[in-house]
Formats: structure tokens, C-alpha cells, sequence
């Protein structure tokens, strides 16, 4: 027997986020690292929890490892549940064969019987790759209180960017008219947040229909809302105001994690009404020695700085060393910044050592797009490296014979 | 599952020697080192050892030990079988005559006998709260039972000066390590010699054996009465701890040992640095700390989620401790979610959990008196 619940939470973790390169080398977007401590899963399951969904699940397929590991039994987030809690679903063999993930339709098409067993009244679809706080209970009791078949979350963009999201049209008592998908020409800045609640039966009917149509690729927004919205389904927006950021990009990542930081941040973490849950590692406090300088940054557990941080985020356990200096840079745990190097506008991933006087990163005012070095890479000293480069294992050696030895 | 050792701590056993701290809580519960409390060294070091059935015994004022240990999930000691269990005064079985609380280790242990007797491990490890170390008790063990000893103390070689020798148990050993003798608290005492640690390992039949002895006898100190009794009938043998450790005995004596932990990087690194031994807190879910602009820090361990605007220097931050702007923290800890204002100047200070310090506040200690200043304390 399982219990009843109202919701069942649905989050889709298994994008491969191709564009944070080699960041997802090993791991699945929503397992990387974001503001010192968390992982931006954290971000989404922390809603859930503080909104009081207990049931979650979370699609997996590309790189599952760290994101199985991490997750775990839910223990961090209170989902350590004898009735619901999270449950990992990778794809799987079923008596018909078996298939990876086709689209985010699919991927909830092949779990329906996850959502069955709970019997919920709703179903809400969430990504794993957003920065964000937000009570999807609100959202879930306007969805009923319209007895609407689907909610979408939306927020206003500015203008020049509605181009890159899927842009709704509402009537003046916010029920959606008309879909696009990144429109050339948007005619409003309300884009989808990819954040949806079904009324469970209608979800699970146009999941089965979409299954049968062999043209469809099986996604939500080019597929599953266009088709519910042609057939005159209840469909309504639901406005959220407040900080939300695709981090599916390196600029887009280091800007969220850039957004932590000041007197007045524009999104706050030290928020106790809306805590943010994460696995936590067990560290010693932070040193903080002499000779360091540390400036408008984030430093975490297990650090040990001589050196100077100037508009960083610095993960648990990174050592900077003696006038070595740190700026506009985003740093993963367990990071060694030797003596004398730099590091300038740049993404390091964890377990990376920079070399003692290397130079990484010529600054944000040369550069569109931050550096990006991998994990587990080890930068020889006196390199220098420049540009809005990817170094990773596969073009290191490039890279380091062409940067400049000093 | 079936375990070698169980552990028992005392968290209450020291309340006396460090009173201000152990005002509202009990000595396990003192804070100590930015993010822990005492009992998190003995808890860490049982459970990194493979014991993972822990007794703690307390005595009263234990509200914030229970907040902390909660069902001990962070020390991975929420389990089916076994994990951790509080063991508190049993009433029906006050230890003395006068029918109050105890007030030694043997006291203690009378009152818990029936939960003693409920043990199913072959030995039993005691361990104080006072003691800061990071120790493999696996190898204690082993070599207890390789000795067939009945109990093994682990020693400390220290030079004792007259003020700790007070509150101390000299064991005098032969060159095998077979224990020869005690000396107990003595009133003068300046050579180098063995001191316990309180940590000791025993038979669990000869410890229940002891406390019955006790019960039918009133014995009162597991020392004087018991081990200064059997030492030349039982076999009793000392295991020499080479590490750095840290006792305290006194409100200074905290004090400059939470010092020491800034200045002396490797004791730092003994206690904290070994990723095979990592001492366990409570988990509070901060977000990482944050340095503003023009704040100023260094010589200083800090704790998540703090917010400093200001200046620390040679001063320890526990979690969530705002430090406003314009406000200079020099020699001294504040724990937990002290909150300092702007223009406020702190001196060999210990400020307790919750402490707020408005704008524009001086306060100063000296090196060999820091000012404490108590729990939710508004000034």
C-alpha cells in the first residue's frame, strides 16, 4: 500500500548540459558544484522540501554517478522517507525492451507507474539546472483552485532575451492563449521557467498519446503543451517575481554564483525562512592566515588562504597560497592555488592544482566568457593561459605548450 | 550486529573545573574549536575506530547535549542495532546515601548497571569529555587484547604543573607497560610523568564485576577504591600516547588551548586533517561565510556562515557570528550566532551562544583573564 499524495514532484537530471563542457565531464549538470557548498540540484529539491512535497522524483541517464552518490537516501533534504521521499530513476529494461530517455516527455512517460503509486492529484515537472527559491505550493493550489489541466510557471524576461525561451500569451485573467518556442519574434516577455503542473490524469493521457505519435520528440515544450493548448485544454500561467537563472551556460554559472556575493546579493543565501539543504562533508573550520586578503567573496569549510580573494566563491577545502591572488573567479573544492599564481575570470574544477606563479585568466575586461580549467588537471608553473578557453585533459598538453612560459 | 567494543562517555564528569562554560550545558556540550562541542572528539573517535554502540552517561543540564547529539545521524550513529543511547540518572538508583545525583565515575557507573549488564560486547571503552585528541582506539583495543589485559589506561607523558596535577591521575609503569601504581590528585606534583587521559579500556565481565563490588560496599572512586585496590591482583597496563593532546582544567586553559589551534598549524592538522579520522559535528546547514568588502581577517579560524564587515584578528568565529562594520575582534572566540553591531571593539573575549553586542561597544579582557560573557547576553 502506498499513501496517498497530493503531489509527486518530477525532476529531470538527466541532461548532459553540453555547454558547461568540461564541467559535465563526469558528472551530470545538476551535480555541479554552485556556491560553495551546493550542488545545484540542491536548488530544486530544497523547493520541494520547504514547500512540502515529499515525494520526489528525480530522472537520471547522463553520468548518474556523483548525482546517485550525492543524493543518496535523501537524508540531507528530510526525503529519508518510509512513505515517498526521493527516489533516483534511471532508465530501465521492462518486458517490451528498453530505451534511454528520448525527451523530458518520455523520460516521464517510461516512470508513469512511479507516479501512479501515489495516486496524486497533481504531477510537477521541474528541471534539475536552475538557481532559484520558490513556493510551488502557491502554485499548485491556483492550478487547483482553476481547476486548470496545466500550470505553467512564468517569469518576465527583458525583451531583447525573450528569444531564447519559450514565450507565453495569456488573456487578462492569466490563461494561456498561444506557445512558442524560442520565437523569432516574440509578442510578450513571459517565459516558461520549465516548471509545469499536470493534473495527473490529463498528464498521464497526453503522455500516452505522445508516445504513439512517432513524429513527436517526446518534449514537453515543442510537443506535449502546443498539442494540449491546440486541443483547448485549461491551461494557465502562474507569475513568479523574485531571482531565477538557467545555469545551463559557463557565463550563466559563474554570473549565478557571482549573484551570491555583496551586501545586498541578489540572491540570498543566508535566507533562514527558505534554507537551502545540501550533503554535507565533514571539514574543519576555514584558516584564514596571515598575509591573506579576503574581499567581498564566499570562503567555505576547509579552506586554508594566505593568499589574497577578491569577488570569488571559494568551495570547501581550496588552499591559496602566500601572494597568490584570486579575482572574479569561481573555485570547486579541494582546488591548491600555489604561491605566486594567478587566477583571473576563470571556472576551476575540483582537485585541480595551479602551479606555483602560473597565470590563468587575463580578466574580465578581455574576456566575454570566464576561463574554464577541469578537475583533476594539474597547471605547471609559470604557465600562462589567457582567453575564454575549455582546458581539460584532451587539449592540456595544446594548451600548455602554447601558453606563454614566462 | 555484533561488536567488540561499546563505548560509554561521561559528559558530565568535568562540569566543575570549567563552571562558566557549564553554566547551561554540560561539559560534552562546551563548544570548542569554531564548529564543535567536546563530545564530538570522544563520539568521532569511537566511531572512526568501528565502534558504533556508544553510551552516554549524563548527569543534569543535558538539554543542549541532547539538541546536539539529536539521534545522532551526523557521527553515523542512527542505526538499528546498536548506535547511541542516552543513559540518564536512573532514579530508583541513586547511587549514595543521601539519595543525590552522582558525583564520580563509579557513582555513575552504579547507577547505570543494568544497562551495563545489557552489553553484548566483550570489552568496554570509557572515555571523558575534556580531553581533545584524535586517537585510533582500534590499536588501544588490539593491543588490550593482545595483552590480555583486564583494563589499559591510555597515558599521556606530560610535565604536570601543580594546578593540573590537582584535578589528575598519575599511572606509574614498568618497562613492559604493566601499571605499577597510581597516584591520585596529589596536592604538589612538578616532574614529567604518565598521566591518564581517561580513556581506559575494560573487560566487560571485570567491569561489572567492579560495580557490583561497589554497589554492596559503597565504594565511591573507581581509582582510589577499585584500581588502587586490584592493581597488584588484576592485570592492568598502560598505553602510551605519543599525539598531541589538549586537557583543560581550567577557564584559561580553554582559552589558550583554542589559541593554540590558530598558532600551531600541525595540532591543528593532528586534529582535523586526517581524512581517514574526520572529527563529526552537527550539521546546521549554513551557507558558506562571507567577507565584504573592506573587512579585514586574519590569524583566525572561521566557521559557515558567518558575515564579517569588520576586522578578527587571532580570534576564532563559531557558526553564524556577524561581525558588523567598523567593529575590531582581536584574542577572541565567539561562538555560535554571537552578533556583533558596528564600532564595537573586543579584547580577550569569550562571548557564549546568542550574545548580542550593540554599536559602539568596548569590551576588554587580558591574556590571562578573558572576560566570558554569558549565553543570550545582551549588551
Amino acid at each position: 500500500m502506498f499513501k496517498k499524495k497530493e503531489c509527486v514532484a518530477m525532476l529531470l537530471a538527466g541532461g548532459q548540459g553540453s555547454r558547461l563542457y568540461t564541467l559535465t565531464e563526469t558528472m551530470a549538470k545538476p551535480a555541479v558544484q554552485f556556491g560553495g557548498k551546493y550542488r545545484i540540484i540542491d536548488f530544486p529539491l530544497s523547493n520541494c522540501v520547504n514547500s512540502g512535497i515529499d515525494t520526489v522524483g528525480v530522472l537520471t541517464q547522463y553520468q548518474p554517478l556523483v548525482l546517485n552518490e550525492y543524493i543518496g537516501n535523501g537524508e540531507p533534504w528530510d526525503l529519508d522517507k518510509s512513505s515517498g521521499g526521493v527516489h533516483v530513476l534511471p532508465p530501465y529494461q521492462g518486458k517490451k525492451g528498453s530505451d534511454w530517455y528520448k525527451g523530458t516527455a518520455n523520460a516521464i512517460y517510461q516512470n508513469i507507474n512511479f507516479i501512479k503509486r501515489y495516486s496524486p492529484k497533481v504531477v510537477l515537472i521541474l528541471s534539475g539546472d536552475h538557481i532559484y527559491k520558490m513556493n510551488y505550493s502557491k502554485m499548485i493550489r491556483e492550478h487547483l483552485k482553476n481547476e486548470a489541466d496545466c500550470t505553467i510557471a512564468v517569469l518576465k524576461v527583458p525583451m531583447d532575451q525573450a528569444k531564447r525561451f519559450g514565450i507565453l500569451n495569456t488573456d487578462d485573467k492569466n490563461r494561456i492563449v498561444d506557445f512558442e518556442e524560442k520565437p523569432a519574434h516574440p509578442k510578450s516577455n513571459n517565459a516558461s521557467m520549465g516548471i509545469y503542473v499536470f493534473s495527473t490524469d490529463v498528464l498521464i493521457k497526453y503522455l500516452e498519446m505522445d508516445e504513439q505519435d512517432k513524429e513527436s520528440s517526446n518534449d514537453f515544450g515543442k510537443n506535449i503543451i502546443p498539442k494540449m493548448l491546440d486541443d483547448g485544454k485549461k491551461m494557465y500561467a502562474f507569475n513568479f517575481e523574485g531571482y531565477w537563472k538557467d545555469v545551463g551556460t559557463i557565463s550563466s554559472l559563474w554570473e549565478s554564483n557571482m549573484d551570491l556575493l555583496g551586501k545586498n546579493p541578489k540572491f540570498n543565501l543566508f535566507d533562514k525562512s527558505w534554507r537551502i539543504y545540501y550533503r554535507h562533508e565533514q571539514e574543519p573550520p576555514q584558516r584564514i592566515n596571515a598575509g591573506a586578503d579576503v574581499q567581498n567573496s564566499f570562503v567555505t569549510e576547509g579552506c586554508n588562504i594566505s593568499g589574497k580573494v577578491y569577488n570569488s566563491v571559494l568551495s570547501n577545502s581550496v588552499t591559496v597560497e602566500k601572494g597568490a591572488i584570486v579575482r572574479d573567479s569561481v573555485i570547486m573544492s579541494g582546488v591548491v592555488i600555489k604561491s605566486g599564481a594567478v587566477v583571473d575570470y576563470t571556472i576551476i574544477d575540483h582537485d585541480t592544482v595551479i602551479g606555483k606563479d602560473a597565470e590563468v585568466g587575463d580578466g574580465k575586461e578581455n574576456n566575454k566568457s570566464p576561463l574554464v580549467i577541469g578537475a583533476d588537471i594539474t597547471i605547471p608553473k609559470k604557465t600562462r593561459i589567457t582567453g575564454s578557453i575549455i582546458v581539460d585533459h584532451d587539449n592540456l598538453d595544446e594548451v600548455i605548450g602554447k601558453g606563454e612560459n614566462k | 550486529m555484533n561488536t567488540l567494543a561499546t563505548g560509554v562517555i561521561f559528559s558530565n564528569i568535568h562540569d566543575n573545573t570549567l563552571h562558566d562554560l557549564t553554566r547551561m550545558r554540560s561539559t560534552a556540550a562546551i563548544p570548542f574549536g569554531c564548529r564543535y562541542r567536546l563530545i564530538d572528539f570522544a563520539l568521532s573517535n569511537m566511531v572512526n575506530s568501528g565502534i558504533f554502540d556508544v553510551n552516554i552517561i549524563t548527569h543534569n543540564n543535558y538539554h543542549s547535549l541532547m539538541d546536539h547529539i539529536g539521534s545522532g545521524k551526523d557521527w553515523d550513529l542512527a542505526r538499528r542495532s546498536g548506535g547511541v543511547r542516552f543513559l540518564p540518572p536512573f532514579v530508583t538508583a541513586y547511587a549514595n546515601a543521601e539519595n543525590s545525583l552522582y558525583t564520580t565515575r563509579l557513582e555513575a557507573l552504579e547507577s547505570v548497571n543494568y544497562s551495563i549488564s545489557s552489553f553484548n560486547s566483550k570489552y568496554v571503552i570509557l572515555s571523558d569529555c575534556d580531553v581533545v585528541c584524535n586517537i585510533d582506539l582500534r590499536e588501544v583495543l588490539e593491543k588490550h587484547i593482545e595483552s590480555e589485559a583486564d583494563v589499559t589506561f591510555v597515558v599521556k607523558r606530560t610535565k604536570a604543573n601543580p594546578e593540573m596535577a590537582k584535578h589528575s591521575i598519575f599511572i606509574d609503569s614498568d618497562r613492559k607497560g604493566n601499571v605499577t601504581g597510581f597516584t591520585y590528585k596529589p596536592d604538589r606534583y612538578d616532574k614529567e610523568a604518565d598521566v591518564s587521559l581517561n580513556i581506559t579500556i575494560l573487560n566487560r565481565s571485570y567491569l561489572q564485576e567492579i560495580v557490583s563490588e561497589a554497589i554492596s560496599h559503597h565504594y565511591w572512586s573507581l581509582t582510589r577504591d577499585i584500581y588502587m585496590k586490584d592493581v597488584s591482583r588484576k592485570k592492568y597496563k598502560v598505553f602510551k600516547y605519543k599525539d598531541p593532546v589538549a586537557e583543560f582544567t581550567s577557564f584559561e586553559d580553554y582559552f589558550n588551548v583554542s589559541m593554540e589551534l590558530i598558532k600551531n598549524e600541525d595540532f591543528f592538522n593532528h586534529l582535523f586533517g586526517n581524512p581517514d579520522r574526520p572529527i563529526y559535528t552537527k550539521i546546521r546547514n549554513s551557507a558558506p561565510t562571507y567577507f565584504s568588502k573592506n573587512s579585514y581577517v586574519k590569524d583566525s579560524l572561521i566557521a559557515d556562515g558567518c558575515i564579517i564587515e569588520g576586522s578578527v584578528e587571532n580570534s576564532i568565529l563559531f557558526r553564524g557570528v556577524k561581525v558588523g562594520k567598523d567593529t575590531v575582534v582581536m584574542n577572541s572566540i565567539l561562538f555560535q550566532d554571537t552578533f556583533t553591531g558596528e564600532n564595537v571593539t573586543l579584547q580577550y573575549v569569550v562571548s557564549d551562544k546568542d550574545v548580542v553586542i550593540r554599536d559602539g561597544v568596548s569590551i576588554s579582557g587580558h591574556s590571562t583573564m578573558p572576560v566570558y560573557i554569558e549565553k543570550g547576553r545582551m549588551l
